[in-house]
This record gives C-alpha cells, structure tokens and sequence, in this order.
C-alpha cells in the first residue's frame, strides 16, 4: 500500500467511526453538586441574531451566579444546543436534553418555531420550560409547563393602537411582511383593532426579501381617509418601507412601525426617513434616557453594562429575553429551595413583581408571561436617535 | 455478513436485523428518536436516489413532495376531517399527480436547466406553504394531529421507531427489486446514455417521469411520516435547504446504492448530534468531513468501501 491509499483508508475510517463512537457517549450526570438547566438556541443560521446574543446572556450570568454560590446550594450546570433555527432538529435536541441530559429545567427556544416544535417534550416529561420566543401562541393557550418572556406581538398592536387612539385615529392602512414575524402580528392586529374602534381601510403585504414597496404605498396612498399606517414587520423590509413612504411624500401621515425592528440599524438602514417614525419598544433600548425614578432602570443599565463589557457588541432585547428567563428561573428554584421540577413549575407560576429587561412579570395559573401594556414604551426617531413619547401623546 | 451484501435479499437481511437489535444499545428515547430520522431521512433519499442514480436525473426541489407529504397529513385531519392515514394516501396522490404534470415538460430539460427547473418547483412549494397561513399555519407552521389506527394512537419515540424502520424496510425492498425489473434496468439504460436508451427502444421520456414520480412518491411518504412523528410541520421541510440536504444523503452514501442512501442519511443525521461537543465548531467540522469524503469517495461511502472490501480480497 502507498502512503497516500494509507490515508485514504484512514479517512474514510474516520468518517465512519466517528458518528458511531461518539453516539454511544453518555454521561451520567452529577446530580448531587449541580442543577442542570439546558438550552436551545437558534446560535447559528437565519435566526442567529436572535440566539447569538441569547447563547452569550446565558452563558454569562450562569457564570455569575455560580461564582455567587449557585442556587439552592448547587452550582449551575448549563447545557446548549444549536438548532441552526431547524424546528426538526431543536426537536430532536429537546428530546436529547430531556432522556440524555435530565436536565430539571429549559430556558431557550429562540424562534416560535422551534419553540412551539419542543413543547410537546417538555409537557410531556413535566419540565418547566421558559421560551423566548415572540408569538402569543406560545403561552395561549396556557400549558402547564410552559412560559415566556419576551412581550408578544398582540401588546406590541395594543400599544399603537392605544396611542392611536390617544390621537383620535380611527382609520389606517396596514403594511405588512409575510415573514413569520410579520404574519403573526399582522393576524393579532386585525384580532385586536375594533377594541380600540381602530378600523383598517387598506391592507398591503411584501415578501421578506423584497428592495422596494413602492407599489403597495402607492396603492395605500390612494386611498381616502387613511390617517396613518402601521408597518408589522421585521429585519430590512420595515427600512425599506420607511424609505419608500417617505420617497413617495406620504410622510404627512404618521408611519408606526413595529418592536421587531427595535434596534439601531434600523435607523441606520432607513436614514432621514425615520425621522417622526414611532414604535414600541422594550424599556432596554432607551436604557440610559429612562428617568431615575422607573423601576426598570437599574436592570437595564446594568445588564446593558454587563452584557456589552463581555460580549464587546451592542445589546440587544433578545438577549434580554434570556436574561429574564434564566432569572425567572433561577429565584423560582430559589425560593422553592428545590430543583425538583414540578416544584420550581409552581413557584415560576408564582413569580411576582419581578423587575426584568422586557418589563415588570407578575405570572397567574391563567397568564404565563406576566407582562401588561407598562413592558412598551412608545418610541419616537428624532434627530437620528430614539427619543421617549411622554404619556398621551 | 459482507457478503451478505451483495445479493438484496441479503441487504433485507442485515437491515432488518440492525432495526431489530439496535434497540437494545439504547440508553434511552432519544436514540430511538434520532434512529426513527434515519430512517426516515433514508427513505427519502432512497427515493430520490432512484431518480438521481439510477435514471440519472438530477432534482432540487424534491423536499417539495416532501412538504407536500407533511402538509397533507396536517391539513386533512385539522381542517378536511380526513383520517390521517388517508390524508398520508391523498398527499402520495398529490405528489404524484404533481410530479406527473411538472415533470412532463421539465423532463426535458438536461443538466443545469432540468436544476434550475426543480429548484423552482421546490420554491414554489415552500412559498406556497409560507404564504397560504389560513391552511398552514404560515411561516410558523401547525401542529398535527396523531396518527390513530382502530382506537390506537401511535406516539412515543419507541413506537415510531418500529414504523419508520417497518417503513424503511419495506421501502428499501421495493427500491431492491426495482433493480431487477425491466423498468429498473430501462433506467440504468438511461443513466448511461439517453441517446443509447432511446435508440435499443427505450422510451426515454415515460421512465424518466416514471423514475420522477417515484421519487415524489418516497419523499411524501417520508414527510407524512415525520410530520405525524413530530406532532407539528413547518415550511422548513419543502425549503430548499432540506432538498440539497436529501441530495447531500445520497450523493454521500453513494449513488445508485440503495445501502448507500441508508448510510448517507445515518451520517449526516448523526453528525449534528455527535458534533456538539464541539460546540461552536460544529459546522467547521461537519463542512470538512464531508469535503474530505467527498475528495476521497468521490463514488460515495458504500461503493467506495465494497469496492475496498473486494481488493482487498482480491
């Protein structure tokens, strides 16, 4: 045999030995000095914005915490997965988590897709899982073992419907992508606007990854009566619409846009455009122009702090997202003095006054999220910079 | 057991005995979970393999039918009240009469264009899915009702694992014996020289649509199965993404071997779950073992290591 069919053979033993060797690894856990929390994320793949920042959160504070002494006696143990944003595979990683890893409790799910692909695993095995997934349907209808943090489309729609409505508008138009973000909230709109006597005359939507609305503007910019327009969208659509809707000269009609593009690039992205552009955001994006009074102040400066020192990148409300679900979790197993699952269940349930990123979380048997309309602040772009509305106006 | 190998009542044999025994090496559900997509992955791709080593046309867009498979038995029973297990025969219907229709003219087609042509058929599949939410569920997707036969409801890892591996068995036999037929062989005619296969009187264009609406068949079959598995569909399984993932699976294991589908889906379902202790090199890796076996079994892993069992014999 040569020296180069030598590492032929070698290689393709590798290749085959490998899959099978490292299957059959299995790791008894510790369970006496730690508790084991897992996760999975969407750390790579279209939705890494989303578990990237929520991977690096985790991580951090779980480090914290077990150099604080752990809880209830126990260091942390943390276990992350990547689903690469695959709802197939987060299932698989879930099944993995609960059978292989017995982990006592979940905090993760980047996307309400594989968020809503893991529940059945964890309601089946009876392990609390807090997600950080966007849509309501995660927590309506309530399951036992399942909760969230971050605030759901359906109060970001209530939130501009409410300042609509402080401002006399009863009629607008509807912008819409049909990405999944922007599906789910245009439906909890249509759901939730004749309780605000908010009545929606004109109806457009655009493919995630068209450049130019122009038509669709076009099209609502023809019809009479429209007082201003909301735009349910996420990542560079929402940009483009701000620039279009400014092109076209419509910008007399006030343009809402949603929490999803609460971030700076955005403006950045839509440039002069955005200026007068209002949205509701999470309390964590205007940190530093909170007044000293909020309640939620401390926590988001502080974590704003944290996060930027070790991640050496801008904040972000999703890794928040994590930062409230993994405290959530970790005072529930504190003051259940337990890790026993069906035990931290209960006292997550119970969870009150609690002061995360996302807001104020008072949970109920009949609402596990916890958060009411106080979570939005109602942002305004001015002078290249996200300003604070004050209340009624 | 090699040996074994070589005559198809012999690859039965071994495959049945490996679902059979694998199970006692479990520690716990979830390598039934991780075992029941194999199998299911590898139905698929024996499929598909049918189309791309055999018939040697190249498809794209084939998680197309597989969405389609798994759509059709999330759909029927929430919004039409049809029982699972006819929803599963309507999806195969459906598949079938799609690919009738869309490979008549794109048959045609060869190389790039025949590609492209598939590829767009799979796109359009998954924007339709994306799109029609008031059915599907949108971009999200929908969770499905369990598969329920006479008052018994099939779920849990274990039980699925048994009808993935019944499934996949029977799948790989019927692939096994299509070898031996005259259509298996019109196909292997085909894949060597259209021009051959036309002029012994071969009918080039009905056993490439044969060969087409095969292939439909096995990836629907596959995506009823996994969605009826998992309890839930999203539009990530007809994306474009799953269809080079299925062509991955054979192109891998090797074409034309109905084992080597088998073994490319073990490998590249495996893979994932084995690479995590990697953590954030996990792709690195999984991107690099298959270079480096693509460059060193250029024919794919089961005809390059039957072709070294035999020189070595030799």
């Amino acid at each position: 045999m040569t020296c180069h069919s030598h590492f032929k053979s070698l290689a393709i033993a590798a290749a085959i030995a490998l899959p099978l060797s490292g299957l059959s690894i299995y790791s008894p856990a510790l369970a006496q000095q730690t508790v084991k929390i897992g996760s999975v994320l969407s750390v790579t793949g279209p939705a890494s914005f989303l578990g990237e920042p929520e991977d690096k959160t985790l991580r951090m504070y779980v480090d914290k915490i077990n150099a604080a002494g752990g809880v209830a006696g126990k260091k942390i143990e943390l276990v992350i997965y990547d689903d690469g944003g695959d709802a197939n595979k987060a299932r698989t990683f879930a099944t993995r988590l609960i059978e292989d890893d017995k982990v006592v409790a979940m905090v993760g799910g980047s996307t309400t897709g594989t968020t809503m692909a893991m529940v059945p695993v964890f309601e089946e095995a009876q392990v609390p899982f807090i997600s950080l997934a966007g849509a309501i349907e995660v927590v309506d209808p309530v399951r036992k073992f399942i909760f969230k943090t971050p605030h759901t489309d359906k109060m970001a729609c209530e939130k501009i419907f409410e300042n609509l409505k402080q401002r006399n508008f009863t009629k607008i138009a509807m912008i819409s992508g049909t990405d999944g973000f922007g599906a789910s909230m245009r439906a909890q709109c249509v759901k939730v606007a004749p309780t605000y006597g908010v009545q929606i005359i004109a109806e457009e939507t655009y493919g995630p990854r068209d450049s130019d609305m122009t038509a669709q503007l076009t099209k609502i910019k023809g019809v009479a009566g429209v007082q201003a327009v909301v735009n349910p969208g996420f990542g560079q659509g929402p940009a483009i619409v701000t620039r279009n809707y400014a092109q076209l000269g419509m910008s007399a009609t006030p343009l809402y846009q949603s929490h999803g593009v609460a971030s700076k690039s955005f403006i950045e992205l839509a440039g002069p455009a955005a200026e007068g552009v209002r949205l509701p955001a999470a309390a964590l994006l205007v940190g530093d122009k909170l007044p000293d009074g909020d309640p939620q102040k401390k926590v988001v400066v502080d974590y704003k702090q944290t996060f930027e020192a070790t991640a050496k990148q801008p904040v972000s409300t999703f890794g928040g997202h994590a930062y409230d679900g993994l405290y959530i979790m970790v005072e529930a197993m504190k003051r259940a003095n337990s890790t026993d699952a069906k035990k931290v269940r209960d006292e997550i349930e119970k969870t009150k006054g609690f002061v995360g990123t996302g807001g104020i979380v008072t949970m109920s048997p009949t609402d596990h999220l916890g958060l009411d309309l106080s979570a939005f602040r109602m942002l305004e772009v001015k002078g290249g910079d996200w300003t604070l509305l004050p209340p009624g106006t | 057991m090699l040996a074994a190998l070589r005559h198809r009542y012999g690859i039965l044999l071994v495959l049945a005995i490996v679902i059979a025994v694998l199970p006692l090496a479990f520690p716990s559900s979830y390598y039934f979970r991780v075992a029941s997509l194999v199998w299911v992955s590898a139905f698929a791709a024996i499929g598909l393999n049918i189309l791309m080593g055999k018939a040697g046309q190249v498809s794209l867009g084939h998680a197309g039918f597989f969405g389609i498979g798994a759509y059709a038995v999330a759909i029927g029973p929430t919004h039409l009240g049809v029982p699972s297990l006819v929803a599963l025969l309507l999806g195969c219907l459906l598949s079938a009469l799609l690919a009738f229709l869309v490979g008549r003219p794109i048959l045609r087609l060869k190389g790039h264009y025949l590609a492209i042509a598939t590829l767009g058929f799979g796109v359009l599949v998954a924007l339709v899915i994306t799109t029609e939410s008031r059915w599907t569920g949108g971009p999200d997707g929908m969770s499905v009702m369990k598969l329920t036969l006479f008052g018994w409801r099939a779920s849990g890892s274990d039980t699925w694992y048994w009808i993935t591996g019944g499934l996949l068995l029977a799948g790989t036999w019927i692939a096994l014996n299509l070898d031996e037929t005259p259509t298996g062989r019109a196909f292997r005619a085909l894949h060597d020289s259209e021009i051959a296969a036309r002029v012994t009187g071969i009918n080039v264009n009905r056993f490439k649509l044969q060969a087409f609406v095969i292939a439909a068949v096995y990836a629907s079959l596959a995506g009823s199965a996994l969605a009826l598995m998992n309890g839930f569909v999203n539009p990530d399984q007809a994306g474009f993404l799953h269809s080079i993932e299925l062509v991955t699976m054979v192109v891998l294991g090797g074409l034309g071997s109905v084992l080597g589908s088998i073994v490319g889906a073990a490998v590249l379902i495996m893979l994932p779950q084995v690479l995590t202790v990697f953590q954030e090199y996990e792709n690195l890796l999984l991107g690099a073992i298959i270079i480096v076996s693509m460059i060193f079994m250029r024919e794919g892993i089961v005809p390059m290591l039957s072709k070294f069992m035999m020189g070595r014999r030799a």
